[in-house]
């Protein structure tokens, strides 16, 4: 991997918030369009989610590709996604709901969309604050177990997206079947693997 | 080619000169804006409509912008995105445009577009429009009131409903090259609610001719039902004995009724209806409440009289 990899892909990882924030802002003539709290809302969702797959891709691009190295570029791609994603949910819980708290409580348990994206976000949370070199020493192989939650994040991340469509599913349809191939591949890994019992170093 | 009401003039038909006149200009207007769309020119600003204003429809609230009337729409003939009507609407001819009047009606057959609009005077109404989606705008519509163009076609007692029907051509309009909805979009009304004095057939917003992404070149316009009630691109007019298909209803039965009155206590299946975010108050307003019947209730609760509003949702 080349040196200045890292630093290039954290930029990367900041453009669309730059976008977003200088359309927000309404720099150099850009905006938001009409409905600028939905816009914002969804753009930092899909952000999000397109970094769940990102970060999802990694691993099978390290195999692929016989560069291991490549696992080191996994946390910053899930953090990003986990940063884009709790914005996504502050835009939500502020602009949208202007903090009624009680409303908020209301659709969180009533809208299954919203349950579910809300769930997700959740089990997101751990993995974020486990992510340092600390937390993965103490946690040790629990924390490859623990990391897994990933996995239900992003199906319930899919299935968020899909749920909130009136009737044109294909993009989101899209997404999810990019999930699909990405756990697949991980099914089929684990598959290969088990009867050679090999001690457990399967990159979530 | 019919004209409706052959041999005698209806009452309503039956106008001043001087309004007659107006219409005149009207109509050659109009011909005007199909020719300069048909140019391929973007804005038709200068291609102002005859009417007037009229001010016992002037909702509260601030107008929306041209912009955002224009550029924020659902019309999915065109594409699922807010904004692909706006870009992909240029292609669209709206000139020339025939209507097909079919039915339980004494007067029926296929009207050239200025024969049915010639003896309707232009008026401006101001109306709120609520989204099935939770958003809502303040639109200024020109054109007249839809009960006053069927009764020209001297609808039977068997008319129990009107329906609508958009045009099918998918290659002017790219969304009907999918079937996200089954194609041509058709929509309904019960006779009463289509003959009510608010029911609009728009033909201008802005005091302009209505652009293709709004529905060009006439709309049905129902300020108290959500948006999509309000069916684009008319191009069949049904009079029939029983409830007609609509296609959000044939699209997801449980989430969009026959009826789709704005109702906040009615929530969609999936979201909220108790509030609506208001198009072009930026990123820092709150909310508004939903009014029942989008604020009409006055005016048109009592078409529902004793009926149960959970259930005809």
């Amino acid at each position: 991997m080349p040196r200045g990899t890292k630093p290039l892909l954290f930029v990367a990882c900041l453009l669309p918030l730059a976008w977003l924030a200088a359309r927000a802002f309404g720099i150099g003539g850009l905006g938001l369009g009409a409905n600028p709290v939905s816009e914002l809302i969804h753009r930092l969702g899909l952000w999000g989610l397109r970094g769940l797959l990102l970060t999802l891709c990694v691993s099978p691009l390290a195999v692929g590709l016989r560069k291991p190295k490549l696992l080191r570029l996994r946390r910053m791609l899930g953090l990003t996604a986990f940063a884009y994603l709790t914005l996504h949910f502050l835009t939500w819980l502020v602009l949208d709901q202007w903090l009624s708290w009680h409303a908020i409580v209301a659709d969180v348990v009533k809208r299954p969309y919203i349950t579910v994206g809300f769930a997700a976000l959740t089990m997101l949370l751990p993995l974020a604050v486990t992510s340092t070199d600390g937390w993965m020493r103490r946690l040790g192989r629990r924390w490859h177990l623990l990391h897994r939650l990933i996995y239900p994040a992003a199906v319930l991340g899919c299935v968020h997206f899909w749920w909130q469509v009136k009737a044109d599913w294909r993009e989101p349809a899209l997404y999810a079947s990019a999930l699909a191939a990405l756990l697949a591949w991980r099914i089929r890994r684990a598959r290969m693997r088990r009867p050679a019992a090999v001690a457990a170093t399967a990159p979530p | 080619m019919r004209h409706p009401g052959p041999s005698s003039p209806l009452p309503s038909e039956i106008t001043p000169r001087d309004r007659y006149l107006n219409r005149r200009e009207i109509v050659v207007g109009l011909s005007g804006i199909g020719l300069a769309f048909a140019a391929g020119t973007a804005h038709p600003s200068a291609e102002r409509l005859k009417y007037t204003p009229n001010p016992r429809y002037r909702a509260s609230g601030a107008t929306n912008s041209h912009e955002d009337i224009t550029t924020y729409n659902n019309y999915y003939e065109f594409g699922t995105d807010k904004s692909d009507p706006a870009e992909r609407a240029g292609k669209f001819h709206n000139q020339p445009w025939n209507v097909t009047v079919a039915g339980e009606a004494e007067v029926t057959g296929t009207f050239a577009l200025e024969d049915i609009l010639k003896p309707h005077a232009l008026e401006e109404r101001i109306y709120r429009l609520r989204c099935v989606e939770a958003w809502s705008m303040v639109v200024p519509w020109v054109g007249f009131p839809l009960g006053d163009l069927l009764r020209r076609f001297r609808p039977t007692s068997r008319a129990k409903y009107v329906a609508f029907k958009t045009v099918f051509r998918p290659a002017e309009m790219p969304g009907q090259r999918f079937a996200v909805l089954d194609w041509p979009y058709v929509e309904g009304l019960r006779m009463d609610e289509a003959m009510h004095p608010l029911t609009l057939v728009a033909v201008g917003l802005y005091g302009e001719a209505l652009p293709n992404q709004n529905g060009a070149p006439l709309r049905l316009v129902v300020p108290w039902k959500y948006g999509f009630k309000g069916i684009k691109s008319i191009v069949e007019i049904r009079f029939t004995e029983r409830q007609p298909p609509t296609s959000w209803n044939l699209s997801a039965p449980h989430e969009y009724g026959f009826y789709a009155n704005v109702n906040p206590q009615v929530d969609h299946p999936r979201w909220s209806q108790a509030q609506e975010r208001r198009i072009g108050t930026g990123l820092f307003a709150p909310k508004q409440p939903t009014l029942p019947f989008n604020g009409y209730a006055d005016q048109v609760a009592s078409l529902y009289a004793g009926m149960d509003l959970r259930k005809f949702f």
